[in-house]
């Protein structure tokens, strides 16, 4: 099954310490297990632009689609077994400790 | 119907027949169906048709040798029968495989194999975390108990159509997030068990807490959780979780034992202290008492690690087993709050434990305790902690400072239950009464309501 990660911000979780992200360890070892099919960094927020289509016209805005202290700072699409093993792959990634990690199951046209 | 035939059995025997099997087979014909259709509606629709036969059936024929082969005859045929009749376009994948299996199913109720990995799967799957916790508790009733969608929404006080949508809700997450069917692997079954006891504790106390709803609907929730729980501890037998569950067995027996004494006639909560323990269920008590010495020494042998519903227990044990108030061994108690204080450290636990130390080292030592409690805020809020306090400034004589800190519990106080208790500990003028607080009380103090039978 495959799964998206919303790698989140958290303003209430414990502080960054750069030491302890170990990010580039959790890549390898998913790719190693062949459960990482794409994932990446975002840009934060300052860096975004809204766009809606009202009445016929395209509407373009600065900024998130949603104003909130929480925002998404990366994405991983994952491919596992089933939702315990997706629980385990978010959990071991750094931002499950500095942030926290919606698993959102991949929901393909025509099921 | 029953005609006036000889030969026919008498309808309260067949019901009590369908009912001896519903507790017996109802999760153990679910789960396998479940295991090998993977379609959860399905399996409790074509359980629950089984038993609509059953009560049709029995009374002109008689009750069968082996109910729970008949039973589970009936519900693999319907099973069969729905899946062939079903719209061609949305026949599943494997399907084939499954009628397969289905028409293979042994009809022996102990006879399939694995029938008891079937239910401990369904119960931990019943409980996985990524279930909204009110679905847990739902699914759980539903399918390893098998009450009616109907009969879960009397119970929790809400319409029948919530429920049906917080089922529906709940098997949908099951499929479309891809929540194993599964007993969990050795790394996450410890926690995993954790939280199926945490369901059936959380069950146990709903059917003490009387919410608006009349005990008459409740206390059956409790009655089930118990059956629930000898059912883990069966199904966990010889491994490392079984002495927990059959510690929560005892903690909710003990518990239970005291259920015609915990409300008074006008309703209002009865202290631990002031129950007439003359209506307390002393084969409740005996069976608990046995159960926690066999999960002791289970826990001892299996090397399991100390856990919160034994100690737990063992503190609802010294109250049990005492003759009267006065003579329970509070400094056991106080140790073994130590211990649940190791285990699952909390605010609460502290202030239980500093008015056991009030009660074995006199109210000096367990005010100390909680005024050090109160300086941390941490249970801000909470009305038992001045509640405590003005005890033991009762006890001390500083009579002027108890009734300020049994204003300030009143104040606190989140029912009218809890305010009558208190206004009556202010108006009273005896310096010998205290109030003894145990977590399942104190818990689920909120509108109390008399125990029945």
């Amino acid at each position: 099954m495959e799964y998206m990660l919303f790698i989140c911000s958290d303003p209430s979780a414990p502080e960054y310490v750069a030491a302890e992200d170990n990010i580039v360890e959790w890549v390898a070892e998913m790719e190693a297990r062949g459960v990482a099919r794409h994932g990446d960094r975002l840009r934060p927020v300052e860096d975004a632009t809204t766009v809606t289509v009202r009445a016929g016209e395209v509407v373009v805005s600065d900024g998130p689609f949603a104003e909130t202290k929480e925002w998404i700072a990366g994405y991983d699409i994952i491919a596992c077994a089933d939702l315990d093993e997706a629980i385990e792959v978010a959990s071991k990634h750094p931002m499950a400790r500095f942030g926290k990690i919606e698993i959102r199951p991949v929901w393909p046209l025509g099921e | 119907m029953l005609g006036g035939d000889d030969v026919a059995p008498d309808l309260t025997d067949v019901r009590r027949a369908v009912e001896a099997a519903s507790v017996a087979e109802t999760a153990r014909i679910t789960a396998t169906l479940i295991r090998v259709t993977g379609d959860w509606s399905l399996a409790e629709d074509c359980v629950q048709d089984a038993f609509a036969r059953a009560l049709v059936d029995w009374p002109e024929r008689g009750v069968p040798g082996n109910p729970g082969a008949w039973l589970t005859t009936v519900a693999k045929n319907r099973a069969i029968d729905r899946i062939r009749n079903a719209a061609s376009e949305k026949r599943a994948v494997g399907e084939l495989a499954v009628l397969t299996e289905l028409e293979g199913l042994e009809d022996g109720s102990g006879g399939y194999r694995a029938a008891g990995d079937d239910r401990l799967s369904l119960i931990y799957t019943c409980c996985h975390p990524a279930l909204p916790l009110d679905a847990r508790v739902a699914l759980t009733l539903r399918t390893v108990a098998g009450l009616t969608t109907r009969e879960i929404a009397r119970a929790f006080l809400v319409s029948e159509a919530t429920m049906a949508k917080r089922l529906v809700r709940a098997r949908a997450k099951i499929r479309d997030a891809g929540i194993p069917y599964r007993v969990p692997p050795p790394e996450l079954i410890s926690e995993r068990t954790s939280g199926i006891m945490a369901v059936l504790y959380l069950l146990f106390n709903e059917g003490y807490s009387a919410t608006g709803g009349s005990s008459l609907v409740r206390e059956p929730l409790a009655l089930e959780a118990i059956r629930l729980t000898r059912l883990l501890s069966a199904l966990l037998k010889g491994s490392p979780q079984e002495p927990e569950s059959l510690g929560l067995l005892a903690l909710m027996l003990f518990h239970h034992a005291r259920r015609r004494t915990r409300t008074d006639a006008a309703g209002d909560l009865v202290t631990l202290e002031e129950q007439d323990r003359g209506f307390w269920d002393q084969s409740a008590i005996t069976e608990a008492v046995a159960l926690l010495a066999a999960a002791d020494h289970l826990g001892v042998s299996l090397r399991s690690g100390p856990c919160s519903y034994r100690v737990q227990a063992g503190i609802a044990a010294c109250h049990m087993t005492a003759g009267d108030f006065g003579s329970t061994d509070f400094a056991r108690v106080a140790g073994l709050y130590d211990s649940l204080a190791q285990i699952a450290p909390s605010p609460v636990v502290e202030l239980n434990r500093a008015v056991a130390v009030a009660m074995s080292q006199g109210p000096e030592a367990g005010l100390a305790l909680i005024d050090t409690l109160d300086r941390t805020r941490s249970l801000e809020g909470y009305y038992l902690l001045p509640a405590a306090k003005a005890d033991l400034l009762r006890r001390l004589g500083r009579q002027s400072e108890a009734r300020s800190e049994y204003q300030r519990a009143l104040d606190l106080a989140p029912s009218e239950t809890e305010r009558r208790y208190l206004g009556k500990r202010l108006a009273e003028a005896d310096p010998g009464a205290t109030a003894e607080f145990i977590p399942n009380e104190s818990a689920t103090a909120t509108q109390h309501e008399r125990g029945q039978e």
